[in-house]
């Protein structure tokens, strides 16, 4: 196993097509609820344990070799808005695509092969991590962070917010993040008896809402 | 991971993958991707349109753009009907047309090989970017060639700036030259410090307001195309 490895995939210039979404932080803009570094901390926060450890479950459970196609379905099951799932599957194919041509592997040629049109990115990303030769764990760090520096990167450009300010944010997030991704490994060691229901399945319904209105904004900066 | 590992080792060549591949999946020719890219206004998309125009009945033609934050470019492209509606497709940066065309490719290359799979086989397809500064350019592992465009009212001294975009272009195009009397703008200068900047690479003029004013860039694309359709693909 290599560490540095973590880096590469958890780096925003990863090329995975993260950067033109804002993980619902554009309509949080829209809609005045983020304005300030301090809105922003709390948007995070709350992306975090929902969406966030939502994906850090299925990543972390992807990573410790569970079945792709199978995480691919609870991924679906945990992701009721259709415009979510459009978006998971969208940068499920970039990630993919990414990850292929970064770590090739078996494992990631199966799951293009049986979803060609993306499966959902969390479970890409825990097969990427798999393929790096990283850890559940580590598979939940990247995908705990990614929830979180997605919207904080979005909000720098949306708002001009100082991005010292914006990284500030992050580094007061990090204690949350790693209790994330810890909550995350330890559902993945309930599998075996439980199955897959023993992942986290949190809501976030007003994230769901804003994203089904955003989809259909005719002008926008972030596709997500 | 360790059955991965072990068919790894017996088949090194497995997993084989490059972007800009000259072949399909299938070992046929893909399409030739050209990208256009330069400062706002220039007339990329106006170039796009008198290309698939022009082009259209001898070739199999597809346009992928990429707007800052609207749908500005497709819809008017959609509107003049200068291609089919699924001939079309648009790529949202996240306010970074830059970053969409040289940084981080994955949301062109799946534009681009969706258009294929869907109204494939094609011939070409065109890829204009967003707006962007004069450092922009394409990756190669999303276009084989790139025509910049700037235009006549950014100024004569855009060519003496330089910059990638201009330097490095496949092809310059410094377009709205009817518009020089207006602007104050000498052509002479402009293609001599273009050349300058440029060496042997092409430089053209033109005016898209006029009839047939994209012949050149028309018929340097049908060059392009010759050229990759006769190159071995292997
Ligand atoms: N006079 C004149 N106007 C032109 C010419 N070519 C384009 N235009 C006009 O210039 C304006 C901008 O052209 P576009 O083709 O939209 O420019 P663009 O480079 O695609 O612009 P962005 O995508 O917004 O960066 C439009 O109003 C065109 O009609 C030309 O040769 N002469
Ligand atoms: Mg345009």
């Amino acid at each position: 196993m290599n560490r540095a490895a973590l880096f590469v995939l958890a780096d925003g210039r990863f090329p995975a097509g993260g950067h033109a979404h804002s993980g619902g932080a554009e309509p949080a803009v829209a809609a005045g609820r983020i304005t300030d570094a301090a809105s922003l901390e709390r948007f995070c926060r709350g992306r975090l344990h929902t969406a966030g450890l939502v994906a850090a479950g299925l990543a972390a459970a992807a990573a410790d070799g569970h079945d792709p196609l199978a995480l691919d379905a609870a991924a679906d099951a945990r992701t009721p808005a259709p415009a979510l799932r459009t978006t998971a599957r969208k940068l499920g194919r970039q990630m993919m695509r990414a990850a292929r041509a970064t770590w090739p592997s078996a494992a990631l040629d199966d799951l293009a092969a049986a979803r060609p049109h993306g499966a959902h990115q969390p479970v890409v990303l825990g097969l990427a991590a798999r393929a790096a030769g990283l850890t559940p764990l580590d598979a939940a760090h990247a995908a705990a962070y990614e929830a979180v520096s997605g919207p904080a990167t979005a909000v720098v450009r949306l708002l001009s917010l100082d991005p010292f300010d914006a990284t500030a944010v992050l580094a007061r997030l990090a204690p949350d993040q790693d209790r994330t991704a810890a909550a995350a490994v330890a559902a993945t060691r309930r599998i075996p008896a439980e199955g897959l229901d023993a992942l986290p399945a949190a809501s976030a319904p007003l994230l769901d809402i804003t994203a089904e209105q955003h989809a259909a904004w005719p002008v926008r900066l972030f596709a997500s | 991971m360790h059955r991965d590992h072990a068919l790894d080792a017996t088949f090194p060549h497995r997993h084989t993958y490059s972007a800009a591949a000259p072949t399909r999946p299938d070992g046929t020719r893909r399409a030739l991707r050209i990208g256009l890219g330069g400062p706002v206004g220039t007339g990329k998309t106006a170039t796009v349109a008198a290309l698939c125009r022009a082009l259209r009945d001898e070739l199999s033609l597809a346009v992928v753009t990429n707007d800052i934050y609207t749908r500005e470019d497709a819809e008017f492209l959609l509107r003049e009907a200068v291609l089919p509606p699924d001939r079309i497709a648009a790529v949202e940066t996240g306010a970074c047309p830059h970053t969409a065309i040289r940084d981080d490719i994955s949301a062109n290359l799946e534009a681009v090989e969706d258009l294929e799979e869907h109204a494939g086989p094609l011939d070409l397809i065109l890829v204009e970017s967003g707006g962007d500064n004069l450092t922009a350019t394409f990756s190669k592992g999303l276009v084989d060639a790139q025509i910049f465009v700037i235009d006549v009212s950014g100024g004569d001294d855009i060519p003496r700036k330089g910059g990638p975009g201009i330097t490095t272009a496949d092809l310059l195009v410094v377009n709205k030259t009817d518009l020089a009397p207006y602007v104050g703008v000498d052509l002479d200068t402009m293609a001599r410090d273009a050349e300058a900047q440029r060496g042997p690479r092409p430089v053209l003029f033109t005016s898209l307001t006029s009839e047939g004013g994209v012949k050149p860039v028309a018929d340097w694309t049908r060059e392009r195309l010759t050229t990759w359709t006769t190159a071995p693909t292997t």
